[in-house]
Parts: C-alpha cells; structure tokens; sequence
C-alpha cells in the first residue's frame, strides 16, 4: 500500500489474533501513528486534518438535525424554527451546522490553494489532486441541496435558479429539468429528493476522502521544498505522524473551532442571507438572488456569458479545468517557493478568485467606480461588474490553460535544496534528484 | 522569500476585504437603518425584560390585529430571557402570567363530541393564534397585501430590531416629485427602487420604498403598565425589541454558552501549543 | 530495512511522547472538551419543549357525570377519568388484599377528599389494548384482549394481567381542574 514497511508490532494476544483476522490496527498505526512524514511541513499543512473534522462535524450535527426537520414544504421552515426553539440544544446544533458549511469551504480553499502553490498536484500525486477535485465538486453539490432545505426565499428560488440552468442543454434540457423536478416547477417532490441526496452525499464525499487519503499515503506527504524525500533520507528527513502531527494539527484544528465558535455563538447569520429567514414564495421572487459565499466566484462565471448554456460550460468548466492541472502544469519544480515568476501569477490568481466572489454578489449593470461614465462595449457598459467578471473570468482559465503550461517551459526557477534538511544547495545552478516532477519521465 | 509571499498574500487578503466593506451599501436602496441602542447587541447583550413586557403590550394591541407569530408558542413568553420568565415558575407552563395571557386569546380547535370547528381559550401549549385563517383572507382583508408572519422578522431583514424600529418611526411626506400610488406610503427605510415613481433629478432618486402598512403606531396609543412614556419612539423601539426575542429567543444562552467555550478553547490552545513546541523541541525543523 | 521511523531526535535523546504533563493536561483538555461537545448531540433526543409542554393537561371533572367515564389522551395515551357511585366506591372498598394480585387499598389509588373520582391509564397492564367501561366481572372494566378483568378501583382481578391499571400523577388544583402529569 505504501513504501514503506509497516513498523506495527501486536503486543497482546488479542492484537495478534486480530491482526491475522483483519489487520485494522496495523492499518491505524501505519497511517496515523508511525507514518513518516516530512518534518518540515507548515501550518498550511494543517487543513487537511481541519477538513476531516469538518466533514465529522457536518455529518453528526446533520444525522441529529435530520432527526427533527421536515422535508415537506409546509413544515420545514417551521421545522428548523421548532429545531432554533424547541429541540434541546437545538438552536447550538442548527448553527454549528449552517456555519460548519461555510467553515468547511474556507478549509477546503486554503488546502486547494495551497496545492496549488507548493506543486501538491504533480506527478507521483496526481490521483490524489483529481479525487480532492471530486470531493470539492461534492462538497458543492452538498451545500446546494442543503441551502435548499429550510425552504426560505434564497432556499427556493436559488433551487429555481440551478435547475433552470440544465434546461439551457440543447435537446434534452427540459426533460432533465422536470425529471429533476419531479414536477413542472420547484416544488414538494423536488424538496423531497433533495433531502434524501442532501443525506447521500456527505456519505460519498466521506469514502472519497478515504481513497484521497489513501493515495497520499503511497507517496507520503508533499512539503514547503517540494522534492520528493529519498528513502536513505526518511530517517533524518521525517518524524512519525503521532506525537509530532497529531498534535500540530490538534493545535490548529483549536484554532480553527475558535474562529468557527466566533460565528457560532456571536454572528451565526453573518455568512447567511437575511431573506433565507422569509418563508418560501414561488410568486415572489428576492430582489437580489445570491448563492452562500462560497459559490459566489462560480456564480458570478456563470453570469459573465450572455448565452445562457455558455455560462452553464463556462462554470462546469472553471472546476473542470482543475482536474486537468496536473498536465497542464510544465513546471520541473514542485514548490512555487523556487519560482518567483510563478508565484506572482498565482498572487494574482488568488486575487481574481477573490474579486470573482465579490463579483458573484454584485448587480451586473452596477458600476465597479461610482460615478465613472463609460461607454457601452457590446452588451454592457465597460465600468460595469459585468465586464469586470469577464476580465477576472479571463484570467481565470488563462492561468490554467496558458500561464501555467507557459511559464513552466520559460521560468528559470531557483536552485532547490537538495533535501529538507540541507536548504543550502552545494552547487549553484544544478537541480538536485528528487525536485522533478515525475512528469517529465511519460512518454 | 517565503515571508515576502505570506506578507503579500495577507496584504491581498485585506485589500480585498477593505473593498468589500467599503462598499457596502444598505439593502435596496433604503436609507441606513438607525441605532436604536438596543440592550442585546453585542457579544454580551441581554434582552430588558421590562422592554420586551412593553414590546408584547405593543405586539398584544396593535400588531396582532393584523401580523400573525406563529411559530411562538405561549408558554416561550415564560421561557429563560424572555418577557414573563420568573425565577419561581421556571416551568414556563406553570407561569401565571403566561397562563392569563394565553387564556386572553381565542385559538381555533375541533370540538371532541361533535366535530364542529371551534374556539377555546389558549393554554401555554398553543401557538399564538393568527388574525386570519390563510394568506388569501389575510390578503382579503388589507387590500390585497399580506401582513407578513412576525416570528423572524428581525432575521428576515438587513439591520434587524434597528431596521424594524427605523421603519416604524420613518414615516414622514413623500418629497415633492414623487408619485405615490394609492394603498401605499413612503418610508424611506422600505427596500424598494423609486427611479420609476420620481420625477426629479435622476441621479438623486430619493431612499426607500413603498409600503402598503399605514404609520401602525400613534403617541400614547398603547398605555404602559410600568409608567413608561408611551412616545411613538418608544413604542416602536419596544415592539422591535420583543420581536427582536421573538425571533431568537436563544441570543442570550447562545452569547452566554460563547463566552464559556470560547475561554475554553483559548486555553485548550494554549495548553496544546506548549505541548506541540515540547514535542518538536529537538527536531531541527 | 525497518528503519525506526522518527526517533532521530538529536541532542538529548529525549522520547517526544514521554509523558510530561503538558501532555496530559492537553489529553485531559481534549477529553474534556469532546465529552462537552457530546452532550449537546444526546440532550436533543430528550423530549423537545413542545412535547413537554403537553407533558401535563388539565381537566374539568365537572364534564364527568356520576357513574359516567371520560377518556382523554395524555402523553399519547388514553386517561380514564371515571365519577364513581357511592357503591361503587364501597364495593372498592370492602375488597381483602389477600383477594388481590396485585395488593392495594383503594385509599392509595384517588385523593382524599375526591374518592369519588378516580383518574386512571387506559392501558391494560398485559399488553397494552384499552380496555372497555364498566364491563367484566367485578364492574370496573374488561380487557377484551386477552380477558383481564379490573374492578371499581382498577386492579387487576382475574385474566393474564399482572397488575393495577396505572395512577397517573396527577393534583386537583381547584375543586372542580385536575391536573393530570
């Protein structure tokens, strides 16, 4: 399963005889406790334990909320209102659940960004990139089915607004729509089915998470240097997992339900919408429909093309084109602390994603600068958020399909340490084994 | 190197959070709401329960004439933080008060003999009772406008209780110019777009909306039990206060319960970040 | 080769999971703070306030005419609220324990001053069916069930049944309101 040989010892009779029947012990040990990893990884290495908790959360405050909710359209608003006053602790549950939502996609994004920056997604590990873009596409999928339970204004008529989307394929568009529907419109089966997926899914992304974990562990962990640690370097270039990470990441997951408590317990409607607290009404429609947060940037891609089944691509695309990455990237070094070039367009990447989410909440026709007349460029003015989310769309997918295959072939990258722990390379200008990519060895 | 990108990457950050605060602007067009300095804001706010007693008189005489909260239960009235709790009757079903209060409404039931749909007087079980049957009476009934249910109201709005207190006391002439249609009124605290309805100046279009309540609240309409002058102002601060509990009876137990785990996991941290530098005391790292 | 991952710290030598206090407490923390969070998870499947809400109700007796039962459904089960006759009371009354399953005077199962009604579970301690008014041998009730015959007072006479039908608890808070829970 991975390079290295299990160090597991049974040291009672039981645990010998388990051993032989179903090794899960062994399992335990080599993945959490005698697990070499890298001892130079830094804290942006700890959201990958922080998600895991995450997911442990969502799942139990959501078995327990399932417990009191309704999936029927003339109970669940009352029925989470019933959770906020009535159920034991409820109101503690409810929250815990509608805010862990949010803090698990703030966790999600820094782990993605910080693959993206120390190279995680290179060759040996790109399988383990491709399952995380799964569970990332899951996590979305979740999120918009739960938004839609408590069947508030934003529940229904953001529901209205995505399935509608499917309807813009040609051909068979509509019919998937109303199978989707279960009906001519959003309604009580739609909120039914979406529950019973709602309740699936975290389920499918937790079996993911297992084979994401899984396929890390054949390669180990990637680090801050980005080279690959030799096997004659492990003893002195890796602690195992238990004390050294176990409680690192510990540290950090307190941290982490620190800010997460803040929300909860002080501003546990600030991520929210306040027109998710008026109950459902298909003949009136919010002035100003908007996603949770967290799926503003693909929000405001969506709305950047004027053909509707365009914008529908556009967004399936911006998620898409990361599963793709790891071949677009032509880069011979991991870690983009070697390659300042690199690291400016990713600077200005982050950014772009940022400005898409804040995009994603705006009026397409309002004015970016206040007051600023422009002129009318095709189908809107150019001081205008809707021209300012193609420029950020732009960017977007150049960074993806033009600046990281580019820069990869004409960067001159700095000299990489030959291991951790010697960060000082002996000859200027060579690259040491163990930096490249596995990438450049196919075909 | 490395400390360059992160003081880069935080600079972004913030930058961007800047603009976004900046920028913010009050829902719809309406004007801001004002401050109505309530007792429960913040971290540490707790609800007055003298407040809240005027807010339920408020709610009791003038609202629920037309504004159902049927998600509030009587027996919530003598909940922990809320108007009628009493430290002897921490039962809120055993509550005196909450016993008469309910017993003050009519709420519909089926008689058990017969069937016939009836009425009885409300025990600290029930519901408090709507005005109307369904939407289509209550819409009947106001011109084709549906009062809408209370119970959240001050999570249902932008600004909460000081939104809900600005439009009570917001009411005020339309400026000149300004076509307002018959059934409704001007607030300016009413999310709404009035570029169509305003004949000035099309770059100072005038905030707020229309609203087809009528001005609910009059000086001295509603007497209060404990002296308190019974202003406009007043009553409208009181009634945004209890609807303010009305729809998060929990705020108080939540900021409570915050305080505690938020201490908690302070030095949970603490203790675990000495213990993390213990472990990784001899690793060159 | 089995290397010994990770025990490559230099210098003192010092096993990083020797157990120093701060360990503990941090253990101890960790403890502490899960069984915190637990609780909240388990206390919600305790009965919600609108369940305990209906968990007592209150009755007027003067609905029940003498001789006549009530049933009224508490905590989801029937409640027999019978107005008893003088003869029934007496009938209750001049029973021997030694006649008894399930041994009780009559004086334990009403309250004193209102022998007269008698408030009742309208579960059959067998296996659960209502039983039927004035019915059976001893002109309590009949169990039709499985044959279990209670007498005016409710206790279990003849039939599979092991023991008296169930007093709820329940206070006359005035004359006429009985509050039942």
């Amino acid at each position: 399963m991975s390079d290295h040989e299990s160090t597991y010892v049974p040291k009672s009779g039981f645990e010998r005889w388990l051993d032989q029947r179903l090794p899960i012990i062994r399992l335990m040990n080599d993945a959490m406790v005698d697990y070499p990893t890298p001892k130079n990884l830094n804290y942006w290495w700890t959201f990958g334990g922080i998600l895991t908790v995450c997911l442990m959360i969502q799942i139990v405050t959501g078995i327990v909320l399932a417990m009191h909710y309704v999936p029927h359209v003339d109970h669940a608003f009352a029925s989470v209102e019933r959770i906020m006053r009535d159920v034991n602790g409820g109101w503690l549950i409810r929250y815990v659940h509608s805010n862990g939502a949010s803090m698990f996609f703030i966790a999600v994004y820094i782990h993605m960004f910080r693959g993206l920056y120390y190279g995680s997604y290179k060759a040996p590990r790109e399988i383990i990139w491709i399952l995380g873009c799964i569970i990332f596409f899951l996590m979305i999928a979740t999120a918009f089915l739960g938004y839609v339970l408590p069947w508030g204004q934003m529940s229904f008529h953001g529901a209205v607004v995505i399935t509608n989307l499917l309807g813009s394929i040609p051909l068979i568009g509509e019919s998937i729509t109303t199978w989707l529907w279960g009906g001519f419109a959003v309604d009580n089966p739609t909120l039914n089915r979406f529950f019973s997926l709602h309740y699936l899914l975290p389920f499918v992304i937790a079996g993911v998470v297992g084979l994401h974990i899984w396929a890390l562990h054949v390669p180990g962990n990637n680090n801050p240097v980005g080279i690959l640690i030799p096997q004659d370097q492990r003893r002195r270039d890796t602690v195992p997992f238990h004390p050294y990470y176990t409680v690192k990441d510990g540290f950090a997951i307190i941290v982490f339900l620190l800010m997460f408590a803040a929300f909860v317990f002080f501003n546990p409607n600030a991520l929210g919408h306040a027109d998710n607290y008026i109950p459902a009404n298909p003949l009136v429609t919010p002035a100003h429909i908007v996603p949770e947060w967290y799926l503003l940037p693909f929000y405001a891609i969506l709305r950047a093309i004027p053909d509707k089944f365009g914008g529908v691509i556009a967004m399936f695309a911006s998620i898409g084109v990361l599963f793709v990455l790891p071949w677009l990237d032509t880069s011979r070094v991991r870690s983009m602390r070697y390659r300042p070039a690199m690291r400016w367009y990713f600077i200005i990447f982050v950014i772009v994603a940022l400005g898409l989410g804040w995009c994603g909440a705006q009026l397409p026709d309002a004015q970016v600068i206040p007051g600023v007349p422009s002129f009318v460029l095709l189908d809107g003015e150019l001081n205008s958020y809707l021209w300012l989310t193609r420029i950020l769309t732009a960017y977007y997918f150049i960074f993806f399909l033009v600046i990281m295959p580019f820069v990869g072939l004409r960067e001159t990258p700095l000299p990489v340490p030959e291991s951790i722990s010697s960060p000082v390379l002996s000859a200027p200008g060579a690259v040491p084994a163990g930096s490249h990519a596995e990438a450049e060895k196919k075909g | 190197m490395k400390l360059s990108f992160v003081k880069t990457l935080a600079f972004a950050a913030a930058a961007s959070l800047a603009l976004a605060s900046g920028a913010a602007q009050a829902a719809g067009g309406a004007k801001h709401p004002k401050d109505g300095g309530f007792s429960f804001e913040g971290p540490f706010g707790t609800f007055d329960q003298g407040q809240l007693q005027r807010g339920f008189k408020v709610y009791r005489e003038v609202c629920a004439a037309c504004h159902s909260m049927n998600l509030v239960s009587f027996r919530n009235l003598g909940e922990k933080n809320g108007p009628f709790w009493s430290e002897e009757h921490s039962n809120p079903n055993d509550n005196p008060y909450v016993k008469a209060i309910a017993a003050e409404f009519e709420v519909a039931d089926v008689d058990s003999e017969t069937g016939d749909a009836i009425t009885r007087k409300g025990t600290p079980a029930d519901r408090l009772p709507s005005p109307y049957p369904n939407e289509a009476a209550a819409r009947a009934g106001n011109g084709g406008a549906y009062p809408p249910d209370l119970s959240v109201m001050a999570k249902a709005r932008h600004g909460g209780a000081d939104y809900i207190y600005s439009l009570l006391t917001g009411y005020r002439q339309p400026p000149a110019g300004l076509k307002v249609q018959p059934g409704v009124y001007y607030n300016p605290y009413m999310a709404g777009d009035l570029a169509a309805y305003w004949t000035g100046d099309h770059d100072h279009v005038p905030a707020g909306g229309f609203i087809a309540m009528p001005p609910p609240l009059a000086d001295g309409q509603v007497t209060f039990d404990d002296g308190t002058r019974s202003t406009v102002e007043q009553q409208s601060k009181d009634v945004a206060a209890f609807i303010a509990w009305a729809s998060d009876p929990k705020a108080t137990v939540r900021k409570q319960t915050g305080v505690s785990v938020m201490l908690y996991l302070a030095l949970f941290a603490g203790i675990t970040y000495v213990s993390y530098r213990r472990i990784w005391r001899n690793v060159a790292h | 080769m089995a290397d010994q991952v990770g025990t490559a710290a230099h210098g003192e030598g010092q096993d990083p999971t020797r157990r120093d206090f701060i360990h503990i407490a941090a253990g101890a923390a960790a403890a502490g703070g899960a069984a915190m969070a637990v609780w909240p998870l388990i206390n919600q499947m305790n009965p919600a306030g609108d369940t305990l809400a209906l968990a007592s109700t209150e009755f007027d007796v003067t609905k029940v005419a003498e001789g006549q039962q009530v049933t009224i459904k508490w905590r989801g089960k029937p409640v027999f609220i019978r107005h008893r006759t003088a003869a029934q009371i007496a009938e209750a009354r001049n029973v021997s324990m030694g006649d008894l399953k399930d041994p009780q005077p009559d004086s334990e199962r009403v309250k004193q001053g209102k022998e007269q009604f008698l408030i009742l579970v309208g579960s059959c301690t067998h296996l659960g069916c209502v039983p039927t008014f004035g019915t059976g041998d001893y002109g309590g009730w009949f169990c039709p069930c499985h044959g279990s015959h209670y007498d005016t007072s409710g206790r279990i006479r003849k039939g599979p049944a092991p023991l008296n039908l169930e007093v709820p608890e329940y206070a006359f808070l005035t004359d006429t309101s009985v509050k039942i829970g």
